[in-house]
């Protein structure tokens, strides 16, 4: 199973990205293999609109079945749900932490967007 | 002959300088049209009261997609700049809000399943106000992030043998562009104050830019600020008027009065931005709205 996560780091220690849309990179975990991708999200950092569709186009293009980020909006929630992916709202500091949470079932799955659009 | 009346800023003055020129247009026999382009906030109607005897819904392209003939190649997403449109597998799925309605999508689409559908944005009115000035005014519904194909439609209203007297939104971005571009005199509106001095120099930049003719008219001026005065002297930029600031004008303004039907005082001032109307008007050959038989 294949978990993004939203983060400005590079490795598995890295800070959590609370922004979903316009994160800087998704940290994409596999579980099976227990290693990571890196895919890069950088040109939606300056997206006049749209990003949060986009960041989920991308990680629904990198076949993930989970997305852990902070904040989620309606578009993207709308995008995600489509291509059938669950969507854990999150606080943890690091996204090393974020998974273990996930893998603990600490994390609920969100059923609405927790923010508007341009939070 | 087209006059853009923008700020930047918003509540410098565009409007009471834009219905008291079409009025004062009218007042002197000349045929006017008054067209508001604030759509998202259009109140020139106060003041010219028409009659709005045509209303009709403003639409925009929105593409709709056949998910039976798409092959979810992606090529429509990949190409549209306003992401609006996302390639899922097996699903794609259009976000209406976010279409500019350009219609490239059905353009790239290689499976052809792409079709045309509408959107309605807004209504466009048109009518007959006070003095005989013509009227129209654009109405953006109330959550729509879009104004731009609105503006279009208002403009497309105007007509050739009328003095326009367009009402510009506020601001200096897309709608600010879109009002003044087949413009072909834009009087802008300032305050003497850093704010509105800030927004005049972006404006100016900008008109400028799309090669329009600049004019300024000073609203409120309560004594001389400085820093204005040197940027128009140093742009060389010709002051039309400069209205004092005055408590009575914003009383009568409260009351959706026109001000120099009120303060018959204030049309002197006016009798100024008309002549430049009618100056520029002339060099360039176009209608200055001719006397009324």
């Amino acid at each position: 199973m294949k978990i993004a996560v939203t983060t400005s780091g590079d490795n598995l220690a890295a800070p959590l990205d609370s922004r979903f849309g316009r994160a800087a990179r998704f940290l994409i975990y596999d579980t099976d293999t227990k290693g990571f991708q890196l895919v890069d999200n950088s040109q939606n950092l300056n997206a006049a609109q749209g990003a949060g569709i986009q960041a989920a186009q991308t990680v629904a293009n990198a076949g993930v079945n989970s997305l852990i980020t902070g904040h989620c909006g309606p578009k993207a929630f709308r995008v995600l749900q489509v291509a059938g992916i669950e969507i854990f709202n999150c606080a943890a500091a690091t996204v090393e932490e974020a998974l273990g949470l996930l893998k603990e079932g600490k994390l609920q799955a969100a059923n609405e967007a927790d923010v508007e659009g341009h939070w | 002959m087209k006059v853009a009346v923008a700020s930047g800023k918003g509540g410098t003055g565009k409007t009471t300088v834009a219905v008291n020129l079409a009025w004062f247009l009218a007042d002197s026999g000349r045929k006017v049209q008054y067209i508001d382009c604030d759509v998202e906030e259009p109140n020139g109607h106060f003041f010219i009261s028409p009659h709005l005897s045509q209303k009709k819904p403003a639409c925009v392209m929105l593409p709709a997609i056949e998910q039976l003939k798409c092959t979810s190649c992606g090529e429509c997403s990949q190409k549209c700049q306003f992401n609006a449109i996302v390639r899922l597998p097996g699903n794609t799925l259009i976000f209406p809000e976010l279409c500019h309605g350009c219609g490239l999508c059905l353009l790239v689409c290689p499976a052809q399943a792409i079709s045309e559908d509408e959107r309605e944005i807004g209504v466009v009115a048109t009518g007959m106000g006070w003095g005989g000035i013509e009227f129209a005014h654009g109405v953006l519904n109330v959550g729509e992030p879009m104004p731009n194909p609105l503006i279009r439609m208002v403009k497309q209203q105007g007509l050739r043998d009328h003095i326009q007297i367009i009402d510009a939104p506020p601001g200096t971005s897309c709608p600010f562009i879109e009002t003044i571009s087949d413009a072909d005199l834009v009087i802008l509106v300032t305050e003497p104050t850093p704010f509105g001095l800030h927004d005049l120099e972006i404006s100016v930049a900008v008109a400028q830019a799309r090669g329009k003719s600049v004019c300024v008219v000073i609203n409120r001026e309560n004594g001389s600020f400085l820093p204005l005065e040197a940027f128009l002297e140093e742009r060389q930029l010709k002051i039309l008027a400069r209205l004092p600031e005055d408590r009575k004008v914003a009383e009568v303004y409260s009351d959706g009065e026109l001000m120099l039907e009120a303060l018959p005082d204030y049309r002197k001032y006016f009798t100024a931005i008309a002549a430049e109307v009618f100056r520029q008007s002339a060099e360039l050959g176009l209608t200055s709205g001719g006397a009324l038989p």
